[in-house]
């Protein structure tokens, strides 16, 4: 790890950018959960909190300026919840297909 | 090289904080995010069981679930959804501070976050006040009133709201405790641009919370609103 990565110091105009980036997301999501897209409706609400959600991971919570082993801690425990929740919903929605053709 | 040398260059060259199984403040300051990495994983999985629990039953209930949702004022959500992102950002310029050594301002953004997350707190109260005016409180004996076709799955959908924004609310209590503590290290000189994984390691902590909250306002506030227009 480069010293560089050790003690980095982000430039205050990322702070105030990505603070900006949230609030417009928050607005958005908003507004669009009051138009009627269908099935829509869950994937861009949903996509825009996993944007916000990774914009405060990196900036806020300098894992783009991280360790390599931090990456790796913070993808598996994305990963494990990914497990989680897709296997549970596998059972769950399929449950009553119990037969095959 | 003599002892006494030794003791000198033990003093000079040791930082105070830095605990005798590291040989670095970096190697110790990387262990410590680390570790709180881990248990961010872990508090993660934690909030993911009780996001799996929610999703079941959506797919169960989603006509009750987008109904129930809109029974929910937006508004109060929406503010303590910006009041929980301008903290994020204090405490991330708090962060910032401690690094390069601005003590006062390290002091100043503390408190101002203490506050941003006490008056989440406070809508939040006043929020859960509403669910108690408007009968949307399933248990403690209290009456529960809502549409008679929507009447058990509504029952299940605020009671995953109670438990998901009171964990939540949990966590932000804590958060208040752990800003307390990090402002009288700073008071005391315990933080410098040296060591200030305390802060940073908070600073974790807080951000989490934030994200939490960032999936819980579309989900609990949001997801009946284009069919709906009770609330």
């Amino acid at each position: 790890m480069s010293d560089n990565q050790k003690h980095h110091l982000v430039p205050l105009s990322i702070y105030y950018t990505i603070f900006l980036a949230l609030m417009v997301g928050t607005a958005l999501t908003w507004w669009v959960a009051t138009i009627d897209l269908g099935a829509m409706n869950n994937v861009i609400m949903l996509t825009i909190a996993v944007t916000k959600a990774t914009l405060v991971v990196l900036f806020f919570m300098h894992v783009k300026y991280s360790s390599k082993l931090t990456w790796v801690v913070v993808s598996g425990a994305v990963f494990f919840l990914l497990i989680l929740l897709g296997l549970t919903m596998n059972d769950y929605l399929f449950r009553n297909i119990s037969t095959f053709g | 090289m003599s002892n006494g040398a030794a003791v000198a260059h033990d003093t000079h060259h040791h930082h105070p904080s830095l605990a005798h199984h590291f040989d670095t403040m970096d190697d110790q300051k990387e262990a410590s995010l680390l570790g709180m990495w881990l248990f961010l994983a872990q508090e993660i999985l934690f909030f993911g069981g009780a996001l799996a629990a929610y999703m079941v039953y959506r797919s169960w209930y989603p006509d009750a679930f987008a109904y129930a949702s809109s029974e929910i004022a937006i508004l109060p959500g929406a503010i303590n959804t910006a009041v929980l992102i301008f903290s994020s950002l204090t405490m991330a310029l708090a962060v910032r501070a401690a690094q390069t050594g601005e003590r006062n301002k390290v002091l100043v953004l503390i408190v101002i976050t203490s506050i941003l997350g006490a008056v989440f707190l406070g809508i939040k109260a006043y929020e859960y006040h509403d669910k108690f005016v408007e009968g949307h409180i399933p248990g403690f004996g209290l009456t529960f009133q809502f549409e008679e076709q929507y009447y058990r799955p509504a029952q299940i959908f605020f009671s995953l709201y109670f438990v998901l924004t009171g964990l939540h609310a949990l966590h932000m209590i804590i958060g208040l405790g752990i800003m307390t503590w990090m402002f009288i290290w700073t008071k005391n000189g315990i933080i410098t641009p040296e060591y200030y994984a305390p802060i940073e390691i908070a600073g974790l902590y807080w951000h989490f919370v934030d994200i939490v909250w960032i999936f819980l306002f579309p989900l609990l506030y949001l997801i009946g609103r284009h069919v709906h227009h009770v609330g």
